[in-house]
This record gives structure tokens, C-alpha cells and sequence, in this order.
């Protein structure tokens, strides 16, 4: 549908009198150059895809995820059970990341720790989204002296020194995988909390909701169709953000003492408990959980910016 | 007249992810002293770029002056040094945004950015500048100068904050003033003080002013002279009686037609279908698909300018010999 | 500008009420006492233990006491170490904890207000890139794991620097780079992107069609702005540099107060847990209670309410 391409020799002094006809308007031709619709979901995709480090990361959390639910399976060896003689073993075909100062194969260690970091990172993150969307949707939704209310305690609580809550809840109550996941979401729901009261409040005023509710459509039924589908962007984006800070707590709790105790292995522990090893040159036993920490937290983060570029509907082009 | 400003065969692109955007297609005009000629057309026609250009504000990358001249006062502003660009602007040529609530700093009071022009420019005591400003703040017609030069823009509404935006432009007094959609963002009410102050600063210092909008109502008002503008390009220029009662291209009678008048009955005729995508613009006349009067010769050449009058110049292939013999065809028909 | 102090001030105190009220809840109810556990047979100690928290006296009357102690600044004895109070390891440890935060403040903003302008301007540039790279590294690596790969390189095996104790500038290098990489890296992402936002806007354009210089732009009118964003994340970035202080200390053998916390978290000193916990958390409080105020003073559009609330 291109204009038909002009002879070269014809300028506007030379234009045969022959083109001097009728053409008359025709805007349809304009209207169908139209990009091709894609839902939000889809175009959010679209952009992720294209951001390679984002995917990078996407693409070593699966693995991780993959080997963290089978490496233990097939792994010979026993996560707490290593053989004294063995120990300070470096990588070789036996033990592929070496062994520790109590000859347990760091390998199988490892892929312990990554599901009990994983697990930790994953329930906190789900905890904090569930008490978030609840609080901060009713906060958000419900708006005048409620909103008023909740948030006055969310202030409070948000002042509260997050870790120091940690510590003192994990002092008093013996650390175990449970008591972890709670004393991390006691306080940390906060910051989720907020951004969905944020977008709650910024959606519920906008021309779609307000033609539903006009239409008689119940509260709980609008919260679920219209409220948390548009809020979704910034609640997936926080999670991405919050699973590597669960991650990183759990990990420092552990270098303080206050970490999951044998027979599991966190990578926290397994990073404190090889901190000597490391100054007599066994670097093995701290260098492949540190390495996971470092590169899992990566990933989220990377993810993380990228899911935030992607999900941005300002940035939809 | 002495020309104060010449625009020759101007262009304008800007690279995107989707390729270049050809935003500035081939202007020409010029501006004499102490006039005010507004441009006009529809957004994105390209008539906020070429303000932007004349600063040389254009955004680079990804924005690029790729040909033409813009001789201001005997010098071609696309070829001074970024140094020299500095001194003129602000001092010779200001500036004005649509948007009077953020054009100005939020976390400076206004005093501060009406004097850092000032400072920058001139070797001007503390005490004189702000005594300039004051003397600013009144020709704007800010009421207690001094006690408001203290305070922050959101103490401001915004028609006192456009106003404040013309006394930072003018206060180095400039000797040309462009005024980008100064009135847009303002209540209908406040837009007539505004344009009634740009006519008296104009008696007062002589500056002169390009205006670019959209709104017909305010060319009516304010402008000398007025150049359409469509797809990048410059269509017709005349002066504001030429364009308002004898228009020449179909472009501008539409646009006209388009606006809601006292004197005229029936309904309004809006333009019909879209301006075309300036990724490839068209090689003929950018208005072709949308022109009731379109020619077979319309969609292949550009056409020449035509002098309709000694002021008034028209790009469009009804002027031709041939194209009046075929309308006469057919008005007999 | 005082309703909004009030304000912040009457926050400050019930979030203090509520942690110092949190801790002795949470030492009230361990199982069993925490103030008899096994490891502590030493009599002196038992002593002091019931005079501080009144252990003979009904609960609602500890709580007061408790309350009282709290507010005279005594926060009780120690049970590993007799003779010892938590206000003396306070007074020794605090000094060296307070300098080594104050230099990782200092180094943490000037390196991140530095990377991220120079990112922001230089946007999808090699230099944006690289920053950003090392921006996403800083927030990856957790302080301990740095701390350990910073001694055992260039300490142990290049021998640049002295590791262990606080004695000479020396000294501070290496545990100062490994608690102010986490803080730089995020106050650089955050100074980038409100940087980048900040100069899309109309005012910098008007300060560019004012005839300014890049300099003045940059300085005056985006920065300004740019670090607002960042004042607020100031008191999250302290408490992290205060928590990040317990491990770094740790491995450097810094005789800080985060040293004596995590080691009496390892000894199950319940007592000092106690009484630092409180400490830390009043300083962090009030700490959040000044950047609180100084972004009040900083943007105009709190601090002109003064005229109307006075």
C-alpha cells in the first residue's frame, strides 16, 4: 500500500498533466496500519524476553530450583553424615565440590541448603503477600479513619529495626525452619502492605471501578476482578524483591548463631562453619555457598529490575 | 522590516527503537523585529521541535538537527559552539514551557531562579538583581514582590506561576521570547490575562515572540502573522487576515472549520482520519489521504511554494494552472 | 513544620514503648527463666539479676521497674561476664561501633551519589553499565561474604592490609569497604533513577533554556531533587549498616558493640540481649526520627507548612 514510487526525473516543475485527477480522501488506508493487540500479560512478556540479563537470572533460578528439588536424590552421599578420614577433600570426581572439615560432601550440602534457602525465601515472600494484600487492601479499599487506623500501624511497625526484631524473636523461641519464617514476616509484611494500599487506593478510583460499582457489583467481587488483577504489576515485583532478602536474612542469622542447626544445612551455616577453613586455603567449603547466595540473590535482583521494566504499563511502547 | 530570525529548510529527526523519526521535515520561515508570528498545528506535527531547535534544546541523542540554518541575527545558531549557544540563551533568545507547575524548581524559592539568569549572564550585584526582579515580578503583575520572592512555587497558583515562568524569560531581556503552549495548561479565564500580558510586554520591551499552539482562539488574539504547520513541514504562512479569511490550503480551511465560531451556523466539520506516521512520511503532500481536494500529483510530489500574496505562501498543488482548470470543471458539473 | 514534628515525635515514642515492651515480654515468657538458666551458677551475678529486674516481685511491678530502668539508662547486668553491666560494654564498644558507621555513612553516600550521577548522565553508556553492574553486585553479595573474600585476598594473601583490632586508619580500610558496598550500591540505583527521572522534567529544561551551566544544572537544580528519594531510604540504610556492623566486627575482631551483641547471643547472655537490643533500637529510632525532620527542613512543601501551623 505504498505510494507508488516516483520516476526520478519528475520534480515538482516537471509533474505530467496527466496526474492532475481526482483522487479523492481516503483515510482507511491510514487506519489499518494498527500494531497488533496484545493483553497486558502478553506484552509484559514480550519485553521481559527481551531483556537478557532478567532472563539470565529467570533461567538460573529454574535450574536452581531443578537441582535444589533432585541433586539430593541422586546425590551418594548423606546431607550430615561425612566420614572424618575425607575430610578437607578438594573437588574431584568423588565429591565435585570437595568435602568439609567433618568430611561431609559439600555437593549434597549445598542442594540441602538451597532448599532450606529457597524454602525460606519462597514462604516469607507468600507470608508477606498474603498479610500485605489483606491489610493494605482494606486499608486501601475501605479508605477514612480504618485507612487511618491500619496505617498508623504500619508506621509504628515500620520503625521497628527489622534484623533486631528478628534476633530477639529467634533468641527467646529456639531457631528451627519454622520459627525463622515467622520472626522474618512478623515485621516484614509492612513494606508489602504498603504498596498494595498504594495501588489500591490509586485504582479504586478509576473510571472501570467505578462503573462497576455503579452497576451494583459486590465489594469482594470487585477486589477480585478489578483490584488486584491492575495492582499485580508492583505486589509480583516485591515478591521478586523480597524473596533475596529472606534469603540474605536467613544467612546472616545463621553467621550470628542463630541459624537452622545440623542435621540441616543452611548455606549460612555452611558459610560461618568454614570461615576458619578458608584462612588454611580449604576455599571450596566457603566459596560454592557463598557463591549460591551471592549469584541467587543476583538472579532475584536482576529479575527483579527486569519484571519491573516489564510490568511498568508507562512503559508499554 | 529587519529580520530578526530565519529559518532555512530546517530538519529535524529523532532515532528511536522503531526507527528514526523524521519530526522536522524542510521549515522555512522567518520572524521580523517585534512581531509575533505563531505556529500552528495539531501535536506532533513537529511545531514544539522547532522551538526546541531554535535553543538548541532538542535532546541529543536522541534528537538531531540534520540540515538547515537558523540564522539569528547574522549568525547560524546550528553552527556556534555549546559555550556560545549558553550565552544567547536566556540573554538574546528565553524561553517559555506549557506547563507553568513544573517548569519551575520545586525545591528553590522563586527569587532564587528568577536571579540565577540574571547571575549567570551579568556582572549584577546581589542587590541589584533583586532589584531587577522585583521590578520583574511588577511588570508581571505579582502582587508584594518582596515578600513573594521568598516563597516556593507551590505557594504559587498556576497562573501566578506562568507568570513567574515570563518574568524568569524576560529578565534578561531578551530580543526574541519563545512561547511554547504558554496558555494550555491554564484555566480559560487565567489564559486571557496571560495573553493580555504578553501584549503588554511586548509594547514595554519589544521583544519579539514566536508563539506555538494549537488553540486558534489565542493566534486570533495575540499573533501578527501565522504559520500552519503539518507532518514536519510549513504549508502556509500569512499574515493573521490572510490565513484567517482567505485561507489557501485545505489543511488550514479545515483546521478553521474545525473550531467552534459565533458567526458561523451548522455543525462543526472535524478533519477526518490521523496525521501520517513520520517514521516514513509520505513523498507527495502529507495530507493527500485526509484531503477532500486530492490529486493524483498530490500523492507523488511535494509541492512548490506559492506566493498567494507578498505575505502569504502556500505549499499546495491547487494553486497550479491545471488544478484551477479542474476545479472550474467541476463546479460547472 | 511543629504539627509534623509532633507527629513524627508521637510515632518515635510508641514504637519505643512497643520494642522495649516486645522485649521483656518475649524474656518474661522464655521457658523457664532466662535469669537462671544452667550456665549461670555464679552468685554475684544472681544478685545483681534479681536487684535490676526485681525478680521477686509481681510482673505488672517488673514491668515498671523495667520501664524505670530503661528510662534512668541503666540496662541491667551480665551474666557471662560478672562485674560487667551492659552500660559498660556500651560505653566501650559504642565509640568504635559509632566511628566505623560513620565512616561507612560517609564513604557509602559519596561513592553512591557519585556512581549513580554518573550513571544517570551517561545513560546507556558504557560508564551507566558498569556502575549499574557493580550496583546489582553490591546488593548480591551479602557484607559477611565480601568481608571474608576482602581478608582472605587482601589481608591474607597480599598482605595489603592489617587485619584484626582497631588501631590505624589501616585498620578500618577493609571492614569499611565490606559494610558500605551494600548501602553504596543502593543508594547509587536509587540516585540514578530519580536522577534520571528528575532531568526529564520541565524545570531542568528551563534551567538549560535559562542559559546555565551543565554544572549548575546538575548541581543546583537535579541533584537537589534527586536526593530527596534518597534521605528517605537513610534511616533503612543505617539500620542495615547497624545490623551488617554485628557480623563485620565479628570476623575483623573489632571490639565494637556488635562484637559483645553477637557474642551474647552466642552465650545466651539474655540480659545483654536485652539491654542492647534496646539500645540499638532506641538509637535507630531516634536516629529515623532525624532524617525524618531533616527531609522535612530539606523540601519546602513541609517546611512552609510551618507559617500556617504556627
Amino acid at each position: 500500500m505504498k505510494p507508488q514510487k516516483n520516476p526520478q526525473h519528475i520534480t515538482s516543475k516537471n509533474v505530467p498533466d496527466d496526474w492532475f485527477t481526482w483522487r479523492g480522501k481516503n483515510t482507511v488506508e491510514q487506519e489499518l496500519v494498527a500494531r497488533p493487540s496484545l493483553s497486558y500479560w502478553q506484552d509484559a512478556w514480550r519485553r521481559l524476553r527481551k531483556n537478557i540479563l532478567a532472563m539470565s537470572g529467570l533461567v538460573f533460578l529454574i535450574l536452581l530450583i531443578l537441582f535444589a528439588v533432585f541433586a539430593p536424590v541422586f546425590s551418594p552421599y548423606e546431607v550430615d553424615t561425612g566420614v572424618l578420614s575425607e575430610q578437607y577433600q578438594p573437588p574431584s570426581a568423588e565429591h565435585w565440590f570437595g568435602t568439609d572439615g567433618l568430611g561431609r560432601d559439600v555437593f549434597t550440602r549445598t542442594w540441602y541448603g538451597a532448599r532450606i534457602s529457597l524454602f525460606v525465601g519462597f514462604m516469607a515472600a507468600l507470608i508477606d503477600v498474603t498479610i500485605g494484600i489483606i491489610w493494605g487492601g482494606i486499608s486501601g479499599y475501605k479508605g477514612g479513619r480504618t485507612d487511618n487506623f491500619m496505617m498508623r500501624i504500619i508506621e509504628i511497625l515500620y520503625g521497628l529495626p527489622y534484623l533486631l526484631v528478628v534476633i530477639l524473636l529467634l533468641v527467646v523461641f529456639k531457631p528451627s525452619l519454622f520459627t525463622i519464617i515467622v520472626a522474618l514476616t512478623v515485621t516484614g509484611w509492612v513494606g508489602m502492605a504498603r504498596i498494595v494500599r498504594g495501588q489500591v487506593m490509586q485504582i479504586k478510583n478509576y473510571e472501570f471501578v467505578l462503573a462497576s460499582k455503579s452497576f451494583g457489583t459486590k465489594t469482594p467481587r470487585i477486589i477480585r476482578k478489578n483490584l488486584l488483577p491492575n495492582s499485580m504489576g508492583p505486589i509480583i515485583v516485591q515478591m521478586t524483591l523480597t524473596v533475596p532478602s529472606a534469603i540474605f536474612a536467613e544467612a546472616f542469622l545463621s553467621f550470628i548463631g542463630l541459624g537452622i542447626s545440623s542435621p540441616n544445612a543452611s548455606w549460612g551455616v555452611m558459610a560461618n562453619d568454614s570461615l576458619g577453613a578458608i584462612l588454611s586455603g580449604n576455599w571450596w567449603t566457603l566459596f560454592f555457598p557463598a557463591f549460591f547466595i551471592s549469584f541467587t540473590m543476583f538472579a532475584f535482583n536482576v529479575l527483579g529490575d527486569g519484571l519491573q521494566d516489564a510490568l511498568d504499563p508507562k512503559l508499554r511502547k | 522590516m529587519e529580520k530578526i530570525l530565519e529559518v532555512k529548510d530546517l530538519h529535524v529527526t529523532f532515532k528511536t527503537y522503531g526507527g528514526t523519526v523524521q519530526a522536522v521535515r524542510g521549515v522555512d520561515f522567518h520572524l521580523y523585529k517585534g512581531e509575533t508570528l505563531a505556529i500552528v498545528g495539531e501535536s506532533g506535527c513537529g511545531k514544539s521541535v522547532t522551538s526546541s531547535a531554535i535553543m538548541r534544546l532538542i535532546p541529543s541523542p536522541p534528537g538531531k538537527i540534520t540540515a538547515g540554518k537558523i540564522v539569528f541575527k547574522g549568525q547560524d545558531l546550528t553552527r556556534v559552539s555549546e559555550r556560545k549557544m549558553r550565552s544567547i540563551r536566556g540573554v538574546d533568545i528565553s524561553m517559555i514551557f506549557q506547563d507553568p507547575m513544573t517548569a519551575l524548581n520545586p525545591t528553590l524559592t522563586i527569587g532564587t531562579q528568577l536571579i540565577e539568569g540574571l547571575k549567570q549572564h551579568k556582572k549584577i550585584s546581589d542587590k541589584d538583581a533583586r532589584i531587577r526582579a522585583i521590578e520583574m515580578m511588577e511588570l508581571v503583575g505579582i502582587p508584594n514582590p518582596e515578600e513573594r520572592m521568598k516563597q516556593y512555587p507551590h505557594q504559587f497558583s498556576g497562573g501566578m506561576r506562568q507568570r513567574i515562568v515570563i518574568a524568569i524569560a524576560l529578565i534578561c531581556e531578551p530580543e526574541l521570547l519563545i512561547a511554547d503552549e504558554p496558555t494550555t495548561a491554564l484555566d480559560v479565564t487565567i489564559q486571557a490575562q496571560i495573553l493580555e500580558l504578553f501584549e503588554k510586554i511586548q509594547e514595554v520591551t519589544g521583544v519579539s515572540i514566536i508563539l506555538i499552539t494549537h488553540d486558534l482562539g489565542v493566534v486570533a488574539k495575540i499573533a501578527d502573522r501565522i504559520a500552519v504547520m503539518y507532518a514536519g513541514k510549513i504549508i502556509e504562512t500569512g499574515n493573521k487576515r490572510e490565513i484567517f479569511y482567505k485561507p489557501q490550503h485545505p489543511y488550514t480551511k479545515g483546521l478553521l472549520n474545525s473550531v467552534p465560531r459565533l458567526d458561523t451556523k451548522g455543525k462543526l466539520q472535524p478533519i477526518d482520519g490521523t496525521p501520517p506516521d513520520l517514521f516514513s512520511p509520505p513523498q507527495g503532500c502529507p495530507f493527500t489521504a485526509r484531503c477532500p481536494f486530492a490529486m493524483e500529483v498530490c500523492n507523488k510530489v511535494y509541492p512548490e511554494s506559492t506566493a498567494v500574496s507578498d505575505s502569504h505562501r502556500v505549499d499546495c498543488w491547487l494553486q497550479d494552472e491545471r488544478a484551477k482548470q479542474l476545479l472550474a470543471t467541476m463546479v460547472t458539473n | 513544620m511543629l504539627k509534623y514534628i509532633l507527629k513524627k515525635l508521637l510515632i518515635m515514642a510508641i514504637t519505643l514503648w512497643i520494642i522495649i515492651t516486645l522485649t521483656f515480654v518475649l524474656m518474661v515468657s522464655v521457658p523457664g527463666s532466662p535469669f537462671n538458666s544452667e550456665g549461670n551458677s555464679n552468685e554475684i551475678v544472681q544478685a545483681n539479676l534479681e536487684k535490676h529486674y526485681n525478680l521477686d516481685k509481681p510482673i505488672p511491678v517488673q514491668y515498671l521497674l523495667y520501664l524505670k530502668s530503661i528510662v534512668t539508662l541503666e540496662f541491667g547486668p551480665s551474666i557471662s561476664q560478672p562485674n560487667q553491666t551492659v552500660n559498660d560494654m556500651i560505653g566501650r564498644g559504642f565509640p568504635i561501633s559509632a566511628e566505623l558507621g560513620i565512616v561507612t555513612v560517609i564513604v557509602a553516600l559519596i561513592s553512591g551519589v557519585t556512581l549513580g550521577v554518573l550513571a544517570a548522565l551517561r545513560h546507556n553508556g558504557v560508564i551507566d553499565y558498569l556502575s549499574m553492574g557493580i550496583a546489582v553486585l553490591g546488593i548480591s553479595v551479602p557484607n559477611f561474604i565480601l568481608a571474608t573474600l576482602l581478608i582472605q585476598q587482601l589481608a591474607v594473601n597480599l598482605e595489603w592490609f592489617p587485619v584484626a583490632t582497631w588501631k590505624s586508619p589501616m585498620h578500618m580500610v577493609l571492614p569499611v569497604l565490606a559494610l558500605a558496598t551494600g548501602p553504596m550500591a543502593i543508594i547509587a540505583r536509587l540516585t540514578r533513577s530519580t536522577m534520571l527521572e528528575v532531568l526529564t522534567q520541565d524545570y531542568i529544561k528551563m534551567a538549560r533554556a535559562k542559559g546555565l551551566s551543565p554544572w549548575k544544572i546538575i548541581v543546583k537544580h537535579a541533584l537537589r531533587n534527586a536526593l530527596m528519594p534518597v534521605i528517605t531510604v537513610m534511616g533503612t540504610l543505617l539500620a542495615g549498616i547497624m545490623t551488617g556492623s554485628f557480623v563485620i566486627e565479628q570476623i575483623f575482631a573489632i571490639p565494637g558493640m556488635g562484637k559483645y551483641f553477637v557474642e551474647s547471643i552466642n552465650h545466651r547472655d539474655y540480659p545483654v540481649i536485652m539491654g542492647t537490643t534496646v539500645f540499638y533500637s532506641a538509637f535507630l529510632i531516634i536516629m529515623l526520627f532525624l532524617v525524618d525532620i531533616a527531609y522535612g527542613l530539606l523540601d519546602p512543601r513541609i517546611k512552609v507548612m510551618k507559617k500556617e501551623g504556627e
